[in-house]
């Protein structure tokens, strides 16, 4: 299991295939579940310019550290990964990565949904948008809902 | 007994302060230290940590203590 806070741009695809290289050899898994979000221009109507992400350092990763290992435990998981970004972000910029490993399929599906939908309710983070209207800035007061 | 107060977000904004501390002996859960430090009614989204744990308004303080106050998360 790894999780890490990033306050730079990454490549969700290179740090699949470089995470899966280092910790899970051929053969061993028969499913990955990957879910990337990215931030997009727009929300609620208006155009959004940039972002920034709040944390509380010690326990977002606390908080990452204990969903992700009770998902692993539940789902009998091989490997998980997530990486999320912090401070300022920009639209077509990924926000999240949550990749999973296991046997089979429906551990891998079950896992990705449910550390993604954990994080978004209980990880603490906090979105701040720069409109592109007149400069304005707003938090972002709840989530859209995953199901 | 002294508690360290830690506010993040919107919260943050509203109280006008990151972080703060306060020394009081009359103090005995989460909901004296909110009251002590914000002097405004107890806010129902509002999210509480204790230590960097999810906690509950009713949870006992301790001397120091790390108590943090934050509204709804909206990470992902």
């Amino acid at each position: 299991m790894h999780i890490e806070l990033r306050d730079q741009c990454f490549d969700p695809w290179a740090e699949i295939t470089g995470f899966r290289d280092r910790m899970l050899s051929a053969g061993q898994y028969g499913a990955c579940a990957v879910f990337v979000g990215t931030m997009r221009d727009y929300n609620d109507g208006d155009r959004v310019r940039s972002m920034y992400l709040e944390h509380y350092p010690g326990m977002t990763e606390k908080q990452l550290e204990s969903l992700v290992n009770a998902s692993c435990e539940t789902n009998n998981l091989m490997e998980a990964l997530v990486v999320h970004r912090v401070g300022s972000v920009n639209p077509g910029e990924d926000i999240v990565l949550v990749a999973v490993w296991s046997a089979h399929r429906k551990a891998s599906f079950d896992a990705c949904r449910e550390i993604m939908e954990a994080l978004k309710s209980t990880a603490p983070f906090w979105k701040k948008e720069t409109l592109d209207d007149q400069n304005g800035e707003r938090w972002v007061h709840r989530n859209t809902p995953g199901s | 007994m002294t508690i360290n107060v830690r506010f993040f977000a919107s919260l943050r904004e509203r109280i006008g302060v990151a972080r703060t501390e306060i020394e009081a002996d009359s103090v005995n859960d989460v909901r004296d230290v909110w009251l002590a430090v914000s002097h405004q009614p107890v806010d129902e989204e509002m999210l509480v940590a204790l230590n960097r744990n999810y906690a509950s308004l009713d949870h006992t303080v301790t001397d120091g203590d790390e108590v943090a106050f934050f509204p709804p998360v909206t990470g992902g």
